[in-house]
């Protein structure tokens, strides 16, 4: 059982979760994940840790609200149990001093970046940030960020900010801007968002790593629901994961099956909201 | 690995010891051994296949006094009971038999659990006719054993349903603090020996819920949940802690633990890397390992989705690759499921399947296919990337390998397609890498498994203790326990020893 000491709405659909995990808190890394199961009927699902706290002995992560289990989590309150948090799982960032990084965060990624963008700046790198939101209003830890970013970019899709544009161009405009060269791209978000970003800065060779979210369910190497193909191998994510090589994941077999249980989910979902709002 | 052929002398005396008493000769004389050998063996009640193959409710279920009395009354009461050198923790087997046919069915269990803590589960899930009943001096005689699995099942199952478990005398506490590393078979064990013993102990465990492989592995119709929760709360009321969703090294490392004060540590982590065979196709979707198809459908109860959030794939044409109880009990959760048709896919014959004769008779009832001499070697998938067909070679058995099983070869041109819309690959399990990786002072095998002093089941960690799958791949419930028993026992010494150095 694990306290929640902030459960709190950041934007439309997503969520920030703070957690009472002492043990975890202590020794989490960035990168590093937690699986979460919000009740005893509920499924085990990996969230990236966006941030933790010794002295409060807290870790927080930010949700995307898509299926039953994140809707569950998005009802908890304060003072609320949760059965089961686990962690930290995973290994962390392979964090070193390379000159120049590009850390790029989108949808709950905004979160899970921000303490990969703070290691990267306390080990001595120049670090910019680019954040991807559809619209103004879906922005959150702006300021956050840019306190551990050197350089700071927004990618949208409105008219609000003057970038109007998708990621990966916003992205091959400030690697080509740029006089001297980027050494590292970091991209945590949806699947599309980290593959467009790899697609982006293949033609440069700029070394771009992705912390991917495949389907998990124990989270420890016990099941292998998490397999990906990174050049040519077979890998767990939990285990051998999560940030792997962007330009040598089979992106293909990815996309497929993270939509093993497309069906499934909608299922699940119209059963809980049924049972919850009669 | 050892395999004790000889009883020990210790033992000998207490089965003499017991076999002397006057009851027991009263009892013996009671019927003649010729009498005895008439009476068949007692058949276990089990729920009609067409019926059972719909639900996941256990299968057996159970004897009923009468005929539990009545297969007790089979047994020879041996001067020499051979059964008991089969069974890898040497349960005083006429003794509780012989307690049985007398009708004195709690006193039988205690008697049992002298030995094996956790008789309701081995009584079901134990390979008995390569174990107790093999030897039993009856099969030699007749060929048909005494059912030792099906009578220490019923005891039991008998002290179940009384009100009050024993609970045996608990030392008085001696201070120690003792870590144990997962929560299935063998660390169970542990914890409930040293418990006994006055220490405090602590397991850790990664899941949600106890029981290692019997909670997450071994289905429902074979092994009933409540059966481990009740094992479980009698551990806790002998006054052990279970610290759920706790990783150890991940959450913690043991020396952080033993910074908390623990003194001595006990690694039963399992065998829980599933293997994979490495051919093409193998990440299509509808391909799952064993372990996940298994564990949405009982840990995550997959079987009661949307009830319950976590689903699990039906399929209609399911391949399930392997000859062992893990791939037995995917095929026949697959058949559960509404399957149409669930399919074995074994590379060896049906002699040389590992898995339980009970089990493959029952799937056998159950409607389940049998494709032997065959293997898989690539996957095609549709254009969604899911499975459609397996492209499979026959084999043809060869010399005898290292197992001593007849190793399969492959006949050249004989491959050929199978459609299916699921496959499980259920072909073994490694050890569970994460605590070797953390501790790389722990002297490990070959394979990643946790080498032992298998007098102690230390490791080359002093105070740090192993056993189960952790240490011998993929074996079985009861010789985890046995370890477990080993362990305790040396760990126990170690303890007791560290408390005289210290005052020393
Ligand atoms: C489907 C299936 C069917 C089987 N059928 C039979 C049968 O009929 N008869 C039989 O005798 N045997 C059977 N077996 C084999 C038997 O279950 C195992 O040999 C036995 O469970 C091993 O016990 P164990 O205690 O060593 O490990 P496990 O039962 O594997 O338990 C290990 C536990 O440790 C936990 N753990 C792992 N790492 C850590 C960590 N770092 N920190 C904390 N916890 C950790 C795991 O989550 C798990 O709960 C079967 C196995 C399977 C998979
Ligand atoms: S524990 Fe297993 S081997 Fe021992 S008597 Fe029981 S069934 Fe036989």
């Amino acid at each position: 059982m694990a306290k929640i000491l902030r459960r709190e709405r950041l934007v439309p659909n997503l969520h920030l979760l703070e957690v009472h995990a002492p043990e975890i808190a202590k020794r989490c890394k960035p990168g590093q994940f937690v699986i979460v199961m919000p009740d005893e009927f509920g499924e085990r699902i990996p969230l990236t840790i966006a941030d933790w706290n010794i002295e409060k002995a807290s870790v927080t992560s930010v949700f995307l609200v898509v299926g039953t289990s994140t809707h569950k989590l998005s009802l908890m309150k304060q003072g609320d149990d949760i059965p089961v948090f686990v962690g930290p799982l995973g290994k962390p960032v392979d964090i070193n001093k390379c000159g120049t990084v590009l850390c790029v965060g989108g949808c709950y990624g905004i979160g899970a970046i921000y303490p990969v963008a703070r290691a990267f700046k306390e080990a001595g790198n120049k670090v910019i940030t680019l954040l991807d939101v559809k619209a103004n209003y879906l922005l959150y830890w702006e300021e956050k960020l840019k306190s551990v970013s050197d350089e700071f970019h927004i990618s949208s899709r409105d008219y609000y900010y003057d970038c109007k544009d998708f990621v990966q161009h916003i992205l091959k405009k400030i690697v080509k801007d740029k006089k001297e060269s980027i050494n590292q791209v970091f991209a945590i978000g949806c699947t599309y968002l980290m593959y467009a970003c790899s697609q982006a800065t293949k033609p440069y060779g700029i070394k771009t790593m992705v912390s991917l979210n495949p389907i998990m369910v124990d989270g420890t190497g016990m099941c292998g629901a998490c397999r990906v193909s990174v050049g040519g191998e077979t890998k767990f994510t939990c285990v051998d994961g999560p940030d792997f090589d962007g330009h040598l994941v089979d992106w293909e077999e990815l996309f497929a099956r993270r939509k093993s249980y497309f069906d499934d989910e909608i299922q699940s979902l119209c059963y809980w909201e049924k049972k919850i709002f009669p | 690995m050892p395999e004790k052929k000889e009883i020990p002398m210790e033992l000998k005396e207490r089965l003499k010891c017991e076999y002397d008493k006057e009851w027991r000769s009263n009892l013996r004389k009671s019927i003649s051994a010729k009498e005895r050998m008439k009476i068949p063996r007692q058949k276990m009640p089990q729920r009609d296949p067409e019926e059972r193959n719909k639900d996941f409710n256990e299968v057996n279920l159970g004897l009923q006094e009468k005929k539990a009395k009545l297969e007790a009354a089979r047994c020879l009461d041996c001067a020499n009971p051979t059964c008991v050198s089969g069974c890898p923790v040497s349960i005083d087997i006429p003794t509780f038999i012989k307690l049985v046919e007398k009708g004195d069915f709690i006193q039988s269990a205690r008697k049992i659990k002298e030995a094996n803590s956790l008789p309701g589960i081995c009584g079901r899930v134990c390979p008995q006719e390569s174990q107790c009943e093999l030897l039993c001096n009856l099969k030699k005689a007749t060929g048909i054993p005494v059912a030792i699995g099906n009578l220490e099942r019923f005891v039991s199952d008998y002290e179940m349903t009384c009100e009050n478990v024993y609970i045996p005398s608990i030392a008085s506490p001696t201070g120690h603090k003792v870590a144990v590393i997962g929560a299935g078979p063998a660390g169970l064990t542990v914890a409930g020996e040293l418990a006994k013993k006055g220490h405090y102990v602590t397991i850790f465990e990664a899941l949600h819920l106890p029981g290692g492989v019997l909670i997450y592995g071994i289905p429902e119709f074979r092994l009933p949940k409540k059966v481990l929760m009740t094992e479980v709360e009698y551990l806790k009321k002998l006054g052990v802690e279970l610290r759920m969703n706790f990783i150890v090294g991940v959450t913690a490392t043991i020396d952080d633990l033993k910074k908390e004060g623990y003194k001595a540590f006990f690694i039963g982590s399992g065998a829980g890397l599933p293997n994979f065979m490495r051919i093409h196709g193998e990440n299509l979707i509808g391909i799952y390992s064993a372990n996940e198809y298994l564990t949405r459908v009982n840990l995550m109860k997959g079987y009661a989705f949307p009830e319950y959030d976590t689903p699990v794939l039906h399929g209609k044409r399911v391949a399930v690759i392997g000859g062992g109880n893990v791939a037995l009990d995917s095929v026949r959760t697959a058949k559960r499921l509404g399957a149409e048709q669930a399919i074995i896919v074994y590379r060896r014959s049906r002699v040389e399947m590992p898995a339980r004769v009970e089990e493959v008779n029952h799937a056998e009832e159950e409607g389940i296919e049998f494709h032997f001499l065959t293997v898989p070697i690539r996957y095609i998938g549709n254009e969604n990337g899911h499975v459609k067909a397996m492209e499979c070679i026959r084999m043809e058995l060869g010399e005898p390998d290292a197992s001593g099983r007849r190793r399969p070869i492959p006949v050249k041109g004989s491959e050929f397609m199978m459609e299916v819309d699921l496959a499980v690959v259920a072909i073994g399990q490694s050890p569970n890498p994460l605590i070797p990786k953390s501790n790389p002072n722990l002297k490990t095998g070959k394979w990643g498994n946790i080498e032992v002093d298998w007098e102690t089941m230390e490791t080359s960690m002093k105070g740090v203790y192993a056993g189960g799958d952790i240490v011998r791949g993929g074996a079985t419930v009861i010789l985890a326990m046995g370890d477990g028993r080993v362990a305790a026992s040396a760990m126990d010494k170690y303890l007791r020893q560290s408390k005289k150095r210290k005052k020393a």
